[in-house]
């Protein structure tokens, strides 16, 4: 971290101290990063009296008590259900419909084309919250609300945007000597779409699964609006619910949400190059 | 949507051959296009049409829609003291969000390329909080800036114990707290798009400046910031685009308050919505957020984004 250990990289005094500030800098933004997450996780080891008094460290003793709280709480075995499963449909219906409009959208030439794409790219600008108000009548005329596809299938709605958007120019660069070969073959669009063009783009369909999955399990606006009874909630509205219900017992609320916190972050850490190329090239709403 | 899709990349050459693009009859197309135009239609466009159209009214959500008000709806907003407020916390957010974090991000994007050591490890932590749900990410900052919490105790352990405030207790600060949790969350990912933007300047030109007798400043000023300059467009764009919608965060930690002070255009029109059954009013509102999304995205297009995209999202 010093000047002279890394001297043998720069050739000047004055380049060293500046990789020092570098590493530095860097460290400090990492600090900033893992404290608040190691907070949460260690702090769902401590007692609140232990929280107040030192909340730093590594807890003396460690209290397992709130973590066995939220694990043996059959509600939160309940949210975490509700997620999956709106993840899993949301995920379901965003890949065929989006891939199939992407795929003739990038490919073929039809009157519209422009205007449907661009219909579509339009969409990544719409926050639910624009939409929010008629849709929650729509599903409450539909029976839909306090159902898991009632929020699958809106949010699969907002989700082509981005899809479409990352999948177009995919679909595009594939050679048309492919297609040409496949039409001798008397390969037609969708035998060509089905054989040809979903196994050359299976990294690409899996960061848009990867996408769709983070922002499914993370929503919140939707859920908290449709998802009226408890038993229907999503792991954030359950935590949510948490955070106002054991307002003053903040080392239970750090046990609970840590709970919650931890299957995204391994995700993360499998999915990474996923996620990272899906919003860096695909780029749009963050 | 700019940058490094490394497969894109390898296949160009075939762009330059390839022939125009293929025809098929129009039912094929339509079948191809009918799941994700019918998703998109039933939930994305016809419920902001019905937006619109609610917004005539004075509507509780239940009863018919009788009560044609015109405008009047729009009229109540522009004229409630606490829904400009709103308007203008969205407009902190969006200042400090491009005057702050932007420049931040883009600060230790630069600091990521130099040699570093361990550098995948710093982007990768740097990106995590960022998949984290808004929710868990306010729930847990909520606990840190609880009196004498975490950042109270931080404070004071390195001597600056005097600025202790009640972070989210003092309608003075508690916007800005939360604008600090924002940047926490997301200069990840601004600094990851803009290490890819980085990655797409061909080194050959920061050397030849450093050859020239540049410094490493002048160098980043003249040379890479000009070059950088779409990948930070894009990245101001979404910036804006995010802060217009804030909701889910403030929701969580604040729920608008304290008085008012932290609300923002979307709780302002859930709160109306759905707790006070004012359905008319918050379509109102609903279509001004939309309005304001639309304009900030075609002055975008208008005057910035065209030519960043050309070549990147159009081939």
């Amino acid at each position: 971290m010093t000047a002279t250990t890394v001297r043998t990289k720069g050739p000047s005094q004055k380049f060293d101290f500046g990789r020092g500030l570098l590493y530095l800098i860097a460290a400090l933004v990492l600090l900033a990063i893992i404290v608040p997450l190691s907070f949460s996780i260690i702090g769902g080891f401590r007692s609140n009296s232990q929280l107040a008094a030192q909340p730093v460290g590594l807890p003396d003793p460690w209290v397992w008590t709130n973590y066995q709280t939220a694990l043996t709480d059959p509600s939160f075995y309940g949210w975490v259900r509700n997620s999956v499963l709106i993840a899993l449909i949301t995920t379901a219906l965003v890949l065929p419909a989006a891939s199939l409009a992407a795929f003739v959208i990038a490919r073929y030439k039809f009157r519209g084309r422009e205007l449907v794409f661009a219909l579509f790219t339009l969409g990544l600008l719409f926050p639910v919250a624009v939409a929010i108000l008629p849709l929650f009548i729509t599903l409450r005329q539909t029976g839909l609300l306090n159902s898991p596809l009632g929020i699958a299938l809106p949010q699969a709605a907002f989700g082509l945007p981005l899809s479409i958007v990352i999948l177009r120019p995919f679909f595009r660069s594939i050679p048309r000597d492919l297609e040409d070969a496949a039409a001798i073959d008397g390969c037609g669009p969708l035998r060509f779409y089905w054989s040809v063009m979903l196994p050359l783009s299976r990294p690409v369909l899996s960061t848009i699964a990867v996408l769709t999955v983070v922002g499914s399990w993370n929503a919140f606006l939707l859920p908290l609006l449709v998802l009226i009874q408890p038993e229907q909630w999503t792991l954030p509205l359950g935590i949510n619910n948490i955070s106002a219900q054991y307002v003053t017992d903040t080392a239970m609320i750090l046990a609970y949400t840590t709970l919650a916190m931890i299957p995204a972050l391994i995700f993360y850490f499998i999915a990474q190059r996923q996620i990272v190329t899906g919003l860096t090239t695909g780029g749009v709403k963050g | 949507m700019v940058i490094s899709d490394p497969q894109v990349k390898v296949t160009r050459p075939n762009r330059i051959v390839r022939r125009a693009p293929g025809t098929a009859p129009w039912p094929v197309i339509f079948a191809f296009l009918l799941p994700a135009l019918a998703l998109y239609t039933l939930f994305v466009l016809y419920p902001i049409t019905q937006s619109i159209r609610y917004s005539g009214y004075d509507w509780n959500g239940l009863e018919p829609l009788t009560d044609w008000v015109g405008l009047q709806n729009f009229r109540d907003a522009f004229a409630d003291p606490l829904f400009i407020e709103a308007i203008t916390h969205n407009g902190i957010i969006i200042g400090l969000s491009l005057l702050l974090q932007i420049p931040f991000a883009v600060a230790l994007a630069v600091l990521l390329t130099r040699n570093l050591k361990g550098r995948g490890v710093f982007r990768t932590m740097y990106f995590a909080p960022f998949i984290l749900s808004e929710v868990v990410t306010g729930v847990v900052w909520r606990q840190i800036y609880r009196p004498d919490g975490l950042f109270d105790q931080v404070l004071a352990g390195v001597g600056a114990g005097d600025l202790s405030r009640e972070w989210l207790a003092d309608p003075k600060i508690a916007l800005y707290s939360l604008f600090f949790v924002i940047s926490w969350k997301y200069f990840g990912f601004h600094m990851v798009l803009i290490l890819a933007g980085l990655q797409l300047i061909p080194t050959e030109l920061e050397e030849a400046s450093a050859i020239d007798g540049a410094s490493f400043w002048k160098g980043f000023r003249y040379v890479t910031l000009p070059l950088l300059g779409p990948t930070i467009r894009v990245s101001m764009f979404l910036s804006i685009i995010g802060a217009l919608q804030l909701f889910d965060l403030v929701w969580v930690t604040t729920k608008g308050g304290p008085v008012n002070s932290t609300a923002t255009m979307a709780t302002y029109l859930v709160d109306w919505g759905f707790r006070r059954g004012q359905f008319g009013f918050a379509s109102a509102v609903s279509v001004i957020v939309f309005g304001l999304s639309l304009i900030v995205a075609l002055l975008y297009q208008r005057f910035v984004l065209r030519r960043d995209l050309e070549g990147a999202l159009t081939t």
